[in-house]
């Protein structure tokens, strides 16, 4: 069966889909949609310096992605803004990173299979990553669940209930990091970010808990990963941002939803 | 008996000034003890120095062993991306039996809230939530950082007679700051005046008259306790006579049964 490619694919976008799905509420819920951005940008350095050093691509995307992180984390609260702050690493990282490749001689590689990911040509190894990550980041996530939704609230309520917020953070730090790192192949470093957000977004509206979110937000990102995929072999278009064209869609119609629904209310009014 | 709490030389910075500057205070078991200042006094830094999520640069801070503290912020946004109900607030960072939400709901005068989203509740309710996830802690120790912003005079003067309740019920020493000087401090077993150091503590009336707390606030905030006096007056008739500094509990019972 793992020999079809569009098996493969399929195992592949729901792996992904499924990972970032609870990530990107926590993502969303922060207000750090530029964190996934910075970070994801981060990677393209990373595939350079993995070709440079002979390293895999998970290994060295994940270092780059991490260190990263890291250094947002901790520049943060420097004086700069938060987000002046992650557009300047943002696209400073994918710059380098892509004069960086530039210097990596010898070696043809594909930038573009980088940058939107080519979920086709994903291989049984490549599978074991990602489902490995994925189910490293899940198992994170529960583990670190009700401590990290207490600091996501207040850090100074955490505090108070004996939960240090910074570790917190630095744990959310580290599966975003995974997540990108794992993602890479799939839907490539510039669709990352969107595989975190869209889904997340689109589930708002149809929870009421955190955790209701983040299984419809699981739910979307599941379903637009296969649709995507589907749909690329019906229109010949490049699958990863055909998947995220979908999850697009999906978004769309969910808030379509929620103003007829308000609407009904008589709350319609209510801007969001 | 040991203090829960007990703060010697204390200081510490915020944003590169040092805000206290040497702050000595105790709190015992059980007694209501406010904190009272001029904006940039250091009120919410040493609450946040209590819940350690602030260090100290010098000083020291002992707590009771195991001491539970309660913490109920000054504000607390919730992103409208997050949806949350109140039973689900309830329960973080512990999760927490449907029975014992509701208990802790019933207590603070906000049963049946559990469904609500938090961001619909209104600012009186919002604060009663807060109140009833510190109580799920069993807290020894109840931390209100200007708890009652945002809510009317009335409102808060409700909330501050429900922690004088609370306390009675479950024994819990409370600490808290407050703008709402005449209010605050008819509620409390003692007043510590705080400008970077604690300037003048001392029974709510004694504290009042201290010239310490005058050259803070000047004397215009006397007229505000004899308002406040004349109110509490005006609610349960002639007979009672107030001596704030003395056994709150059955002052309490005596005064305000009406909520």
């Amino acid at each position: 069966m793992l020999d079809d490619f569009l098996v493969r694919a399929a195992l592949a976008g729901l792996g992904v889909g499924l990972a970032a799905a609870p990530l990107g509420c926590l993502v969303v819920w922060r207000r750090m949609a530029y964190f996934g951005d910075a970070t994801a940008h981060a990677a393209i350095l990373g595939v350079a310096l993995s070709l440079a050093f002979d390293m895999s691509i998970f290994t060295g995307v994940l270092v780059v992605a991490l260190s990263m992180a890291l250094l947002v984390s901790t520049l943060s609260g420097r004086g700069y803004a938060m987000d002046t702050l992650l557009g300047v690493m943002a696209h400073s990282a994918i710059a380098f990173g892509l004069v960086a490749v530039s210097f990596v001689s010898g070696v043809r590689i594909d930038l573009m299979a980088y940058l939107f990911g080519d979920i086709l040509a994903v291989g049984k190894s490549d599978l074991l990553v990602i489902w490995g990550g994925a189910a490293l980041v899940l198992g994170l996530l529960c583990w670190r669940w009700q401590a990290l939704l207490t600091a996501t609230l207040n850090p100074d309520l955490a505090r108070a209930s004996g939960i240090d917020p910074e570790r917190e953070r630095l744990v959310l730090t580290l599966a975003l990091a995974l997540v990108v790192a794992v993602a890479i192949k799939v839907v490539g470093t510039l669709l990352i970010a969107a595989m975190l957000l869209i889904p997340a977004a689109a589930a708002r509206p149809f929870a009421r808990t955190p955790e209701a979110m983040a299984l419809v937000a699981a739910v979307f990102g599941a379903v637009s990963a296969l649709g995507g995929l589907q749909a690329s072999l019906w229109f010949d278009t490049p699958t990863g941002p055909s998947v995220v064209c979908l999850a697009a869609v999906i978004f769309l119609g969910a808030s379509l939803v929620d103003v007829l629904r308000r609407a009904a209310q008589g709350g319609g009014s209510q801007a969001k | 008996m040991t203090a829960l709490i007990e703060l010697r030389g204390a200081r510490a910075k915020l944003g590169g000034r040092e805000v206290l500057t040497g702050v000595d205070m105790r709190l015992e078991r059980g007694e209501i003890v406010t904190i009272v200042g001029p904006n940039g006094s250091g009120k919410s830094t040493l609450m946040r120095v209590i819940i350690g999520a602030v260090p100290l640069q010098g000083g020291s801070l002992t707590k009771a062993p195991g001491l539970r503290i309660g913490y109920v912020p000054q504000k607390l946004q919730i992103d409208p991306t997050l949806p949350l109900s109140v039973r689900r607030f309830l329960s973080l960072p512990a999760r927490v039996s449907d029975g014992a939400a509701a208990e802790a709901l019933d207590h603070v005068g906000g049963a049946g809230l559990e469904g609500r989203q938090m961001a619909d509740l209104s600012g009186g309710q919002f604060q009663r939530v807060l109140l009833a996830r510190a109580l799920l802690r069993r807290p020894d120790l109840l931390i209100l950082d200007e708890a009652t912003q945002g809510l009317d005079q009335p409102g808060s003067a409700r909330f501050y007679r429900l922690i004088e309740q609370l306390r009675q019920e479950l024994g819990c020493a409370v600490l808290m700051v407050s703008h709402e000087l005449h209010v605050v401090m008819a509620a409390s077993d003692r007043v510590l005046c705080l400008n970077g150091h604690v300037c003048c503590e001392g029974a709510p009336e004694h504290v009042a008259s201290a010239p310490e707390y005058r050259a803070l606030f000047g004397s215009g905030t006397q007229g505000a306790l004899a308002l406040y006096r004349h109110q509490h007056d005006h609610d349960h008739g002639a007979g009672c006579d107030h001596d704030h500094d003395h056994d709150p509990a059955h002052h309490h019972q005596e005064g305000h049964t009406d909520a």
